[in-house]
């Protein structure tokens, strides 16, 4: 709901959020030079000297307005000629003729209607309440996203366009929802759908003096203004006129006689109010407000852009569904779990085999759990994100079911999507199970879990929900094959053959003319063995930027697909394509860096150490099982380091006579690795799971005496790892 | 030059004494290229003290912009009462504003004066920019404004 309340604005005013953001930020600029350009008032000037010197000096004046930057204008009007000058507002001279910039009128044109006039204007107002929505709605994505409204500001995670939406959009968001209301509130008064007390005169007086016209200077109601009250002054046209004169406090008519004010209306509410948005809107009176207004609006064609690539993205990554019914009327519901794309695909084969058998099948991301008035049966497919943790679309899942009222009667099925190689295997979709088993819900199967995304083991899951909704149910999974690019071998270099790990750093290159996808160290590549559409994931050691595609493979006995890699010959290609991994990235800014992996580990690392070309601070921890066998990349970190890519090598062997463990010289090291946290440094772990847990429990040692705890950095991103 | 024409069918107010004999005058107002927004125009009658009788046009549509229009303004003390059905949209520099009055007969050659006021927001105020006897001899006659008129004229 908050997430369609944020595209749907956003997608429709896109075009003309931008072009408003754009021209309101060009305006901003105007108030500030206009200010800084105007004479400065003398504060003891009354308008009554101030119009003594203008109409002696200006012929046929017939009005002196004041900007709001304090700059006087005077209008004239002889029979020969008419015009506007400029006045000092301090001695009131002639500084040259006025004339307002075109620049700036065609700005407030195309800001305000574009160029359209009227219906131009309706647009305009719309767009405004438009942003005021996606301010509001976006305020309430993000909350959500960071994990709360106190988590707020904390460190902005994902893919560069999340990060940069996220970023951005919170540094702007004040300054846009304030510029976006205050635009309702004028559109409003423009449309007098609101009052805006600008149209109150006071009541024009009934008889005036009529005596000879005194001196302007010698005018008593306007000797009682100072200059930098004054709006306005028009003067009289015949001896049956009056001076009318408008205020920052109101308005009335003066006597040309007497100089008594013959008649007041002090301003309304409703017209302070109008006039505090109006500046608050222009910075007009208030430049350094309208500078950072301005500053905010150049953060909308950002936001404009990356969101709409966001929601282009997420919309392409959901599975197209056919009869998808709506969640009241469906008598199944199918909710997914998933952190790519791979369950929705299941959880499409059993939509549509569910479907073939008449029922109405309502599927949707767990997140949007709910209450189903029509359900008989639900079914949940939930994969896990990680060592355990909630996939993308199941983030909420949790939090929902906990403010869920009622205990729904129907019985639900629960798979979960899990990898054996994991200590916790399927964690998420168990947690979920035993959530559902606190609240009384009504198990339809025992839960379980498929290993790898088995078709088999799917398929004989169905055949035992058909057995309970009595229906012939044959879910045939065909996993939907990546779409893939051709790399070819240019470079093989193998490791380890001597200490019984063999293993291979891979150097791809694009075939023929085609090009490499875009990835960065630390991303993964999906490589589809021949034979099979089930892809293996090897992270990164090279970036696009380095011209080649880098993974080191170790060979697993058994292994189909390292076994499949190392076989390869240079000249021979490969089926890859390439999952971003945002969260395993060196943190932006200058903090060190420590790196910490073992065996084929070390790749992602070697790939930030030779991206690491302005030299930031960089130390390795490496393990191995033998320098003269398994030391991956020896060569290049002799090169690295005297590069200054790398700052710090640290090695450890575990098959020779002083044997250690990577997680031993970390131990070792606990007082460098103190000073370096203290600084700000960040730890990126990557390598088998057992190296990471050693690393882990040394890290405590390291971290406790300064009150930390791996858990806490993680928390700031500054504790990250990839873990196998 | 692009002309833009509003065209209208004008009614006396209910409260004026239905007069037998009147006619419909045409009022044709062209614009200089004053380098603003599109500019609010009033046209007004006068009688022979020079008090105002009545509004015959309002171009623009935002109220509390009309006092800026300064001779409207001080005839009409700000009289909104009768610009219902005689208001439309303000003129872009350089169009042409043509607009039908239907004026009794008793006031042509008895000295009553029509009135052109005109303004653009954020440029000078420019009152009673144009003043035109209302007679058979001045129908047809060209006049230009100060600030803001081009050209102006009635047609009888």
């Amino acid at each position: 709901m908050l997430r369609r309340l944020h595209n749907v604005p956003g997608l429709l005013a896109a075009v003309v959020l931008v072009v408003m953001a754009l021209s309101g930020a060009a305006l901003s600029v105007f108030p500030a030079i206009e200010a800084l350009q105007a004479p400065p008032t003398a504060p003891a000037l009354t308008v009554a000297e101030l119009a003594q010197h203008v109409a002696t000096q200006v012929p046929g004046v017939t009005r002196l307005a004041r900007q709001p930057s304090g700059l006087v204008v005077a209008d004239y009007s002889t029979d020969a000629a008419s015009g506007s000058v400029r006045i000092n507002p301090r001695t009131g001279a002639v500084l040259g003729p006025y004339r307002p910039s075109a620049l700036m009128t065609w700005l407030i044109g195309l800001h305000r209607s574009l160029l359209l006039q009227r219906t131009g204007r309706m647009i305009a107002g719309a767009a405004a309440a438009a942003m005021v929505l996606l301010c509001l709605s976006g305020a309430g994505l993000m909350a959500r996203r960071m994990g709360g409204w106190r988590r707020i500001f904390g460190r902005a995670r994902g893919t560069l366009s999340q990060r940069l939406h996220v970023q951005i959009g919170r540094a702007v968001i004040f300054g846009l929802m304030l510029s976006a209301l205050t635009g309702v509130w004028i559109t409003l008064a423009n449309f007098q759908i609101v009052p805006n007390g600008l149209d109150a005169t006071a009541p024009f007086p009934q008889a005036v003096n009529g005596g000879t016209p005194a001196p302007v200077g010698t005018l008593a109601a306007l000797k009682a203004v100072p200059v930098d009250q004054l709006r306005e002054l028009l003067f009289p046209t015949d001896p049956s006129d009056v001076f009318t004169l408008t205020t920052s406090a109101g308005q009335g008519y003066v006597d040309q006689a007497n100089g008594h004010l013959l008649s007041w209306l002090p301003n309304g509410p409703m017209r302070r109010i109008y006039e505090t948005v109006y500046m608050l809107h222009t910075g007009q009176g208030l430049w350094q407000l309208g500078l950072i207004l301005g500053l905010s609006a150049l953060g909308a064609p950002v936001l404009a852009g990356t969101g709409t690539l966001l929601w282009w993205r997420r919309r392409r990554a959901l599975p197209r569904l056919r009869h998808n019914h709506g969640a009241r009327t469906a008598d199944t519901v199918i909710l997914v779990g998933s952190e790519g794309n791979a369950t929705w695909g299941f959880a499409r084969t059993l939509h549509d085999a569910l479907t073939a058998q008449g029922l109405r099948c309502h599927t949707a991301a767990m997140n949007s759990l709910r209450s189903y008035p029509q359900a008989r049966q639900m079914f949940i497919l939930a994969a896990t994100h990680g060592d355990g943790a909630a996939p993308a679309s199941a983030s909420q899942f949790m939090a929902r079911l906990a403010r869920m009222r009622h205990t729904p009667d129907y019985p639900v099925a629960l798979l979960g999507f899990g990898d054996r190689s994991f200590p916790q295997f399927s964690q998420f979709a168990h947690d979920v199970a035993e959530a559902l088993d606190d609240r009384r819900w009504n198990a339809m199967l025992p839960y379980e879990a498929i290993d790898r995304q088995s078709p088999q083991e799917f398929a004989r899951w169905g055949r035992a929900v058909g057995e309970c909704l009595g229906l012939a149910l044959e879910l045939n999974h065909q996993p939907q094959r990546p779409r893939t690019r051709r790399l070819v071998l240019i470079e093989r270099i193998d490791y380890g053959q001597e200490v019984q790990a063999p293993t291979a750093i891979l150097r791809f290159a694009p075939e023929g003319r085609g090009r490499l996808p875009r990835f960065a160290a630390g991303d993964l590549a999906g490589i589809l063995p021949p034979g099979s559409d089930l892809p293996r994931f090897y992270s990164l050691a090279s970036s696009v930027r380095d011209g080649f595609l880098e993974i080191c493979v170790k060979k697993h006995p058994g292994g189909a697909c390292s076994g499949f890699l190392h076989s390869l010959e240079p000249g021979e290609t490969v089926d890859c394509f390439v999952k971003p991994n945002p969260g395993f990235r060196p943190a932006r800014g200058r903090h060190p860096v420590i790196l910490i992996g073992a065996g084929t580990g070390v790749g992602p690392l070697a790939g930030f150490i030779r991206g690491n070309a302005r030299g930031r601070a960089m130390h390795l921890y490496f393990g191995g099982r033998d320098p003269s066998s398994d030391f991956l990349y020896a060569d290049e970190m002799e090169q690295w380091l005297g590069e200054r890519r790398l700052t710090t090598l640290t090695t450890a062997f575990s098959r020779i006579r002083d044997r250690a463990y990577v997680q031993d010289r970390v131990a070792q090291d606990a007082h460098h690795l103190r000073k370096m946290i203290q600084r700000g440094a960040q730890v990126m772990v990557c390598g088998g799971r057992d190296m990471a847990e050693g690393v882990v429990e040394s890290l405590e040692h390291v971290l406790a005496p300064l009150g930390l705890s791996t858990h806490a950095l993680k928390a700031e991103g500054r504790y990250v790892e990839d873990v196998y | 030059m692009k002309t833009f024409a509003t065209a209208l069918a004008l009614t006396l107010a209910l409260a004026a004494p239905r007069l037998a004999e009147a006619r419909q005058i045409t009022l044709t107002t062209t614009l200089k290229r004053f380098g603003g927004y599109s500019a609010y125009v009033a046209l007004y009658l006068t009688d022979p003290h020079g008090h105002y009788v009545r509004t015959l046009w309002m171009a623009g549509g935002r109220p509390w912009f009309y006092r800026h229009m300064e001779g409207w303004m001080r005839a009409s003390h700000g009289d909104m009462n009768g610009l219902d059905g005689i208001t439309g949209a303000s003129v872009g520099e350089g169009r042409t504003l043509t607009v039908h009055a239907d004026i009794a007969d008793a006031l042509i050659n008895a000295g009553y004066s029509i009135h052109v006021d005109a303004v653009s927001e954020g440029m000078m105020d420019s009152p009673a920019e144009v003043h035109m006897p209302l007679t058979t001899a001045d129908s047809g006659k060209t006049v230009r404004g100060r600030a803001y008129v081009a050209s102006f004229d009635f047609k009888l």
